[in-house]
């Protein structure tokens, strides 16, 4: 073959790979690199939307770190979340994984049953938790007080406002569930019966057989719920939009984080400072925060063996 | 009866006391495990058994502390409906829901493939940009984001700021689709090549054809998320009631029925109901979606 020819079949391939690629091209620089570069350059801006944005310096950045008295409780409660959700949801997720692939009766409706919430939509399951747990006429407390169990505050009581969101959270296990199931079903079976003629305990087994062999899968559950948890907006909103009382549109004004910004994380507070008090500039500080947090997360699973990056190493 | 009768009876030797005892902790693990079963189901469960409860009992008794209704009020369910935009929000839901997902799908397909199957200089660093998008909260973007929908093109007060961009691919669609593709073998498309089919044909005839449970998979999460989208409509469509989708409105619900717990949780029924009647329909493939995203390399 010619030089000619295979320059032009190179050129062809460049164009077929270009043309394929072309929605996505235009999506990552409209909707994602240019935005992103756009937020950087507000972060230094003072813009209302209304008058044209002046140049301010850090201004926003030592705003939003010394005066703003929402960030240092988002921050802390976005990292309440991260530690104390997410390794309860792995956790529950492995262990509802775990229980799926015991159970030998009827095993479709359990795992019907455990995924069902997974698939509420996450106002209205908020909702319907902000309903259950209602102190005054939630049928969570009444049961509880039945039973003669200590009935709490839940979303109306700034300590136990997180722990109601976690409960929300570990109902809606059910992807995690199947992950994990799927995960233990393709553990080896005769590494099992290697341990058991070598009179491995059941613990023994899940530590040294199980739990290896799903590393990856927990490293993804791992770090995709970090991820998810950086970007918790509805659930916390809701909770604390519902359990305040706040009627829309009647003149109240709602109280960020209901109650006492226990609620609060920082996707609310971009909402807050953007759209609420049309200070874009500090909203993109916060914005930029919520960035750096999530990348880092994000580079933690580049550098993982998990399950995301085996697939772009392929 | 006489067929069982005729069959000799097996008879057994008498268990050891090894296989008495094996025998024994293998039945104490079965009751443990399914007692387990149950308590889990009974939390996955309840929450459900209770809203709809809920949704049938008359005003005063919602706000009692009786778990079962006295008279069971279905005439609640016709009363959300009648509440002033309710079917307006299932209007504007199936809208963005719908063409949303049709956009997506046929934007992401091209894309997808190409990751999966094209050789060519960047690709691993493509798929890297493909995550860090997926990773990316929404939040850190929708300034700028915001500002060029509603100032520079005038377009808030409406759902067409989501769903325009679902025309340019959407990142979680690619990669799950591009994971589907790459379990296709590769032998499929260079037969297809060798017997003359161009890159858009063999996409078209030999490989979509076998990619349509990871399409279904594609289709019914982006299905989902716009179902389930509260922020996108909070930011676009908050200022015209007549924009709002039902996720965005429920949440108002609350707000005009301040004390009704048993029409808000009528509503809430009637905003999960078509999701869980969807995953009924389409079972397999939102399970094998989820699956591939975590396990599948």
């Amino acid at each position: 073959m010619s030089t000619y020819t295979l320059r032009a079949k190179h050129r062809r391939s460049t164009l077929r790979t270009l043309a394929f690629l072309s929605p996505w091209l235009i999506g990552f620089t409209v909707f994602f690199a240019y935005p992103l570069v756009s937020t950087v350059y507000f972060s230094f801006m003072r813009y209302d939307g209304f008058r044209p944005p002046v140049w301010t310096g850090t201004k926003n950045w030592t705003y939003v770190f010394e005066h703003y008295p929402l960030f240092w409780p988002a921050l802390r409660n976005t990292l309440w979340l991260v530690v104390i959700m997410v390794t309860l949801r792995v956790a529950f997720g492995l262990g509802v994984g775990l229980l799926i692939t015991k159970i030998k009766t009827a095993t479709g409706v359990f795992r019907t049953l455990f995924y069902l919430p997974y698939l509420a939509p996450p106002v209205a399951a908020t909702m319907a938790f902000a309903f259950l747990l209602n102190p005054g006429t939630g049928p969570v407390n009444s049961l509880l007080e039945k039973t003669g169990l200590p009935a709490p505050g839940w979303f109306n009581d700034p300590s136990w406002s997180k722990p109601a969101l976690t409960l929300l959270a570990l109902w809606g296990i059910g992807d995690l569930m199947v992950i994990f199931m799927a995960a233990l079903l393709d553990v080896p079976k005769e590494q099992y019966e290697a341990a058991q003629l070598d009179g491995a305990t059941p613990w023994q087994r899940f530590r040294y057989v199980t739990l290896p062999n799903i590393s990856p899968i927990v490293v993804f559950a791992v770090v995709t719920g970090v991820i998810q948890t950086m970007q918790y907006y509805t659930q916390p909103l809701i909770a604390g939009k519902v359990a305040s009382g706040v009627i829309q549109g009647a003149g109240t004004l709602f109280e960020p984080g209901y109650p006492d910004k226990s609620t609060l994380t920082l996707p609310q507070l971009v909402y807050n400072l953007g759209f609420q008090r049309f200070d874009y500039g500090s909203a993109c500080v916060v914005a930029l925060v919520l960035f750096a947090l999530s990348m880092a997360f994000t580079a933690l699973l580049m550098r993982r063996k998990g399950g995301l990056i085996q697939a772009g190493e392929r | 009866m006489t067929q069982v009768l005729d069959k000799p009876l097996e008879l057994k030797a008498p268990p050891s006391p090894a296989e008495r005892t094996a025998r024994r902790r293998s039945l104490l693990e079965w009751i443990a495990v399914h007692s387990l079963g149950i308590a889990a189901a009974l939390f996955f469960t309840l929450p459900f058994v209770f809203v709809l409860l809920t949704s049938l009992m008359s005003d005063s008794q919602a706000l009692s502390r009786d778990l079962i209704p006295h008279t069971w009020e279905w005439d609640n369910y016709r009363k959300v409906f009648d509440t002033p935009g309710f079917l307006t929000w299932w209007r504007n839901t199936l809208f963005y829901a719908f063409l949303g997902t049709a956009l997506t799908v046929i934007s992401s397909i091209p894309v997808a493939y190409a990751l999966a199957k094209f050789r060519f200089r960047g690709r691993n660093l493509a798929l890297m940009l493909v995550i860090s998008m997926m990773m990316l909260p929404p939040q850190v973007i929708i300034i700028p984001m915001y500002l060029f929908w509603a100032k520079q093109l005038d377009l808030s007060g409406s759902l067409w700021p989501l769903i325009i961009p679902m025309a340019f691919g959407d990142a979680f669609s690619i990669f799950l689709l591009r994971q589907f593709l790459t379990t296709i073998p590769d032998e499929y498309v260079d037969a297809a090549k060798v017997d003359g089919c161009g890159d858009l044909r063999t996409l078209l005839k030999v490989v979509l054809p076998m990619a349509k449970p990871g399409i279904a998979a594609v289709a019914l999460f982006q299905f989902f998320y716009a179902w389930n989208d509260y922020f996108g409509p909070q930011i676009y469509a908050s200022e015209n009631p007549g924009a709002w989708t039902l996720s965005y409105g429920l949440e108002s619900f609350k707000g005009a029925h301040h004390t009704d717990w048993n029409l808000t949780m009528a509503a809430t029924v009637l905003v999960m109901a078509p999701v869980i009647l969807v995953f009924f329909f389409a079972q397999k493939a939102f399970v094998e979606g989820v699956t591939l995203t975590g396990v599948k390399g």
